[in-house]
């Protein structure tokens, strides 16, 4: 390994900001994720305040608004159906905030030094509670409704009775593998974007240290591929926030519906 | 050969994964357009599906990558 080498994960060490707060055997500091998850949070809340006034021709601001709720609407009408109307809100707030927190994580800011912005979704931890809410919230809304009748999710229409040992245990495992199919895909598909961005920054790096005829150019157009990794990171963000609420909402219809 | 030779030799393995989830995806995507162009007008409509069909099957791409950075980082 030569010197200089720059490791890719350590942009996603979490730290304690303040001094440590023990609450019994749990550690509790308040961390660089929990400071983003207040930005992210704060920034979604003066977002969505600005566009409350309620006037009848809407400005810009209250456009925006209500694009984002129609957009979300549009989402739960179409996947959840009759009775999804309940759950907007949910789906909402799932969507914004990973979206936002996508967004904040590829913010260039670390051109200033000493400041450094942390992806909050790039941490399982984080992405799995999220996950494990949605899975919750099926779980209750399925019980609810359904009773013990829920059970028949498990259950495929029009397949043959001899069939029924094999398809109801896999359709058991597919439908408890799904929180953490959920969790896993935006906290993978966040960490993979940062680790590529990063080792592509380090190229730039060491390229230019190397010197000779060949450092330069290899630094060249590793800063190209790092401009067009930034553009798919960004479409990614996108992509990830909105399957996450995407298969949220097929789950709630599961749940709603039964099939 | 090393043990770490071995461990990089495995996360190497591990990421041809991710380069068979790109045919996967690249199929749903491929699929989708050719329908779309047959039918513009039912296109719109299907975007929920395109979207489920490409989260499917980038998970497991995604799943081979976590393979990859387990064997590198977690695995002593």
């Amino acid at each position: 390994m030569s010197a200089g080498r720059i490791d890719p994960m350590e942009q996603f060490h979490v730290a304690p900001l303040t001094r440590p707060i023990h609450l019994g055997a749990f550690d509790i500091s308040f961390t660089n994720s929990a400071l983003f998850m207040v930005i992210v949070g704060g920034l979604l809340a003066v977002l969505v305040s600005g566009g409350l006034k309620r006037q009848l021709v809407p400005g810009r601001w209250q456009a925006l608004v209500e694009m984002m709720v129609g957009f979300i609407d549009n989402m739960v009408g179409t996947s959840i159906g009759k009775g999804g109307k309940k759950f907007a809100p949910y789906i909402f707030s799932l969507f914004f905030f990973i979206l936002i927190s996508n967004l904040v994580g590829v913010l260039p800011l670390a051109i200033v030094p000493g400041l450094h912005t942390f992806a909050v979704t790039s941490h399982i931890t984080v992405t799995a509670v999220l996950a494990f809410f949605s899975f919750a919230i099926v779980l209750v809304v399925g019980f609810a409704k359904h009773g013990l009748k829920f059970f028949s999710l498990f259950v495929p229409h029009g397949a043959p009775a001899w069939l029924m040992p094999v398809i109801i245990p896999v359709e058991f495992v597919s439908f408890m593998v799904r929180p953490f199919s959920l969790g896993l895909r935006l906290f993978v598909a966040m960490t993979a974007g940062h680790i590529l961005l990063e080792v592509f920054g380090s190229f730039v790096v060491q390229g230019l240290n190397a010197g000779g005829a060949l450092g330069p150019v290899v630094a060249i157009l590793s800063f190209i591929m790092i401009v067009g990794v930034s553009a798919l990171e960004l479409l990614v963000c996108a992509i990830q926030a909105y399957v996450f609420a995407l298969l949220t909402s097929l789950y709630l219809h599961d749940a709603v519906h039964l099939h | 050969m090393t043990d770490l030779g071995a461990m990089y030799i495995g996360a190497g393995l591990a990421a041809i994964g991710v380069g068979l989830a790109a045919l996967g995806v690249g199929n749903v995507f491929g699929s989708f357009l050719e329908g779309a162009l047959r039918n513009p007008g039912a296109a719109d409509g299907q975007q929920g599906r395109l979207f489920i069909g490409f989260a499917a099957s980038e998970l497991l791409g995604l799943i081979a990558f976590v393979v990859a950075i387990l064997i590198l980082f977690v695995v002593k």
